[in-house]
């Protein structure tokens, strides 16, 4: 082959090239363009005087918060930039927990992840490239979050990262009206709630509505009901060594607790209402689990705050509305445990900027901007201004966070190791809804814990 | 990493590309003499054994490697997870869900393939009626999964609630009770099976009715003049003329069967013991953080598709010969 002809091709190859470039640029334009018209509020750059000039300098963020919820984020984040002149990069990815490893392992790590487990956040510590928060860090966590959140920041002793938002699963779903109408209270402690449960099955109706499908993590939100019910008979210390496993799975606390879920969820005068009997909790998925309430087929429906996006339109979600949380009550009504999750926020750099950026996030200033500018997010800072909340769950929310007498769990699902917490606890939960014994499945879960 | 910045790197790669393309054009025109031949035709393989060599064998090998190793990848433990493959239940159930699979699929997606093509052959509208079952095959499975999805659907039998799902309605108009289907093992497996016929029966049917137009004229005909039953025709001339195309579509099928990942996961997420040995990898290597087991559940996938491919291949040879 000659020469002439290679030249002729590397043209033509060029010119596709070319082609494909300006599709790429067009389809690139978006991302990077800001909106600064957005609503960001009227900032007093005096509270920023701290943090120094920090013109010219750039920090990353990588989070698995994507659109819609993103913006919130970046808006909180202008005040902090128009202040200080620092340039907040925000990437959203929704595979952030596998990619988030890759890029720590790589070295190519973000300078601020915000870290939804603190079992990833282990993992990303464990990598070596994560950095220690700095004291101006430690000294907010320690004036505005409880030392259980402290704790779930901190890695083999040392403080890594401050808490970020937070959100709760101990709740029940019901309506007002109905309960209104039917003269029903909100229950106050375990034994208060099946008084309530058997009341609304004695009036011919299935008091609860439940459902677990979804997809590959079929099955979680038992996971769930299990930890809250562990929590509520055996107390938190017993959760975290149970977490740990410090306590086997099949051990008798355990199992009683499944046992506890199970006198709900495997009790036919009770479930499904509107959905069908026992099995069809397996195949209903949770977004409609809690549907039938707005119906009127079902009363009760145990899920985690962010239910409340789930209603439909013009469901009015308050304490006189169509449909309202009441607190998942604990055994006696001196005990207040609270089961939920949250985000933290991990460093990977320590330059000065990094920082100052960092601990502008475990302020409570940076709190009250973010929940100005959002709908569905609280924090347990406790420097949170309540008041500025505007959805009524998230109000409740807050109020219980910032409960006194509440002692907070993270979702213990999330912190043990990926085989049991995102394999066998699911699956083996959605056998024990289809007709496995608890027994069976306690065993089947602690067969599966890596050696 | 900036927009300019990934710009910059597209065109790094690009140019290499060019550049290698280049150095082997500019190698392979100076090559003469007597082996010339071999060595331009060499060159021109190079590129593309390199990447079969870094993308297709050495994960291959690496897998094997790993399938030796545990759930971190850090410590040798012999055959162990071939062991738990073999022995725990659950995985002694994926096991048994892809050779119900593999037994059920590719004989009847063929069988009603072939059926349907001796039917509407030389019937009136037949490409309408061809078409029809052909259209699934332009399903991705992930689809088809959602829309069987719907048609297993389960509604309670309430007043006031309504079925949703096909199969439940016309159970319900039949004077039935609404049935979950896809609960009970193991027939919830027969029930992700189906989709998988339903896909696949228009691709047999198209690959054994051009086998059968194929057939000669003559053959036909002295078979007739013979006074052959239409059963003897179909056993005795058609099923023999076409058995190279039913064989390729028994293996193809086979093979894609025992791949199959998409299906169970849309429609069950392998729950309900409707695992099988691709979702299970999927489950225990990306899930579970399990590298070992996932990679010997690979492993299993690649050992029992071999005879498949092999008997495959043999049989298009066996063919070309005659």
């Amino acid at each position: 082959m000659s020469l002439r002809a290679t030249r002729t091709r590397t043209a033509v190859a060029s010119a596709g090239v070319l082609g494909l470039t300006l599709a790429l640029a067009a389809c690139g334009g978006g991302s990077d363009s800001d909106d600064t018209s957005a609503n960001a509020p009227k900032t007093d750059c005096s509270q920023f005087s701290q943090y120094g000039d920090l013109k010219g300098k750039t920090v990353t963020v990588f989070t698995g918060i994507v659109t819609p919820e993103d913006k919130a984020y970046t808006d909180s984040y202008k005040p902090f930039e128009e202040c200080t002149g620092v340039t907040i990069k925000y990437e959203g990815d929704k595979s952030f927990e596998t990619q988030v490893l890759v890029r720590a392992k790589a070295g190519n790590a973000p300078d601020i992840a915000i870290v939804p487990q603190p079992g990833l956040l282990a993992q990303l510590v464990a990598t070596g490239n994560a950095k220690e928060a700095p004291a101006e860090v430690a000294a907010n966590v320690d004036k505005f979050w409880g030392k259980d959140w402290k704790a779930y920041g901190t890695v083999d002793g040392k403080f890594y990262a401050a808490p970020s938002g937070a959100s709760i699963k101990s709740l029940v779903w019901y309506s007002p009206k109905e309960f209104k109408d039917n003269g029903y209270q909100v229950p106050k402690t375990l034994d208060e709630l099946y008084a309530l449960s058997d009341k609304i099955a004695a009036s011919g109706k299935k008091p609860w509505c439940a459902g677990i499908s979804s997809g590959e993590a079929t099955g979680w939100p038992v996971t769930d009901w299990m930890e809250d019910m562990m929590l509520r008979l055996n107390g938190p210390e017993t959760y975290d060594k149970w977490v740990k496993h410090e306590i086997p799975f099949n051990s008798p606390e355990s199992a009683a607790a499944l046992d506890e879920a199970g006198k709900i969820l495997k009790n036919d005068k009770y479930v499904n209402g509107g959905l069908g009997d026992v099995k069809s909790i397996a195949t209903t998925t949770f977004q409609d689990a809690g549907l039938p309430i707005l119906d009127g087929t079902c009363s009760l429906h145990r899920q985690a705050s962010f239910y409340a996006a789930n209603w439909p339109k013009n469901t009015k979600v308050a304490e006189d509305g169509d449909v309202f949380a009441f607190y998942l009550p604990g055994k006696d009504t001196s005990s207040k445990p609270l089961l939920g999750g949250g985000e933290f926020n991990l460093a990977f750099a320590d330059r000065p900027e990094v920082k100052a950026f960092q601990t502008y996030l475990s302020t409570d200033t940076w709190a009250n901007i973010k929940v100005s500018v959002s709908q569905g997010w609280v924090s347990a800072n406790k420097g949170l201004d309540a008041s500025k909340l505007t959805s009524p769950v998230d109000k409740l929310a807050a109020q219980l966070l910032q409960d006194q007498n509440a002692v907070f769990r993270f979702d213990g699902s999330d912190m043990m190791p990926g085989a049991v917490g995102s394999n066998a606890f699911w699956k083996q939960s959605t056998s024990w809804i289809t007709g496995q014994s608890t027994k069976q499945t306690v065993d089947n879960i602690e067969a599966a814990w890596p050696k | 990493m900036s927009t300019a910045e990934k710009f910059l790197e597209m065109f790094i790669a690009i140019g290499i590309f060019v550049a290698v393309v280049g150095v082997i054009l500019f190698f392979a025109g100076r090559i003469g003499g007597r082996r010339g031949d071999r060595w331009v035709a060499f060159l021109y393989l190079a590129p593309a054994i390199l990447m079969l060599a870094v993308g297709l064998i050495y994960p291959a090998a690496r897998t094997i490697y790993q399938s030796f190793f545990d759930a971190a990848g850090t410590a040798f433990i012999g055959l162990d997870n071939y062991q738990t493959i073999f022995t725990s239940r659950d995985q002694l159930t994926v096991l048994r869900n892809t050779v119900l699979w593999v037994v059920v699929t590719p004989f009847v997606a063929t069988a009603v393939g072939l059926l349907y093509a001796i039917l509407v052959d030389k019937a009136r509208l037949e490409s309408f009626a061809k078409a029809l079952i052909f259209l699934p095959m332009a399903i991705s499975f992930v689809g088809a999964s959602i829309i069987w999805k719907f048609v297993y659907e389960f509604r309670p039998d309430q007043v006031g609630v309504k079925q949703i799902g096909l199969l439940n309605q016309i159970l319900v108009w039949l004077g039935g009770k609404p049935q979950q289907w896809l609960v009970e093992s193991p027939w919830n497996t027969l029930f992700l099976i189906l989709v998988m016929i339903w896909i696949q029966a228009g691709f047999a049917m198209t690959v054994l009715s051009a086998a059968i137009k194929a057939i000669p004229d003559d053959v036909v005909e002295a078979a007739r003049l013979d006074g052959v039953t239409p059963f003897g025709m179909f056993r005795f001339v058609t099923l023999p003329s076409i058995r190279p195309a039913v064989v390729v579509v028994l293996t193809t099928i086979g093979i894609g069967t025992l791949k199959v990942f998409d299906i169970v996961r849309t429609m069950t997420g392998g729950q309900f013991d409707t695992s099988v040995v691709a979702n299970e990898f999927y489950s225990q290597s990306f899930r579970s953080d399990n590298q070992g087991l996932g990679a010997a559940l690979a492993v299993l996938l690649f050992v029992l598709v071999i005879p498949i491919v092999v008997y495959n291949v043999r049989q298009l040879r066996a063919s070309e010969a005659r």
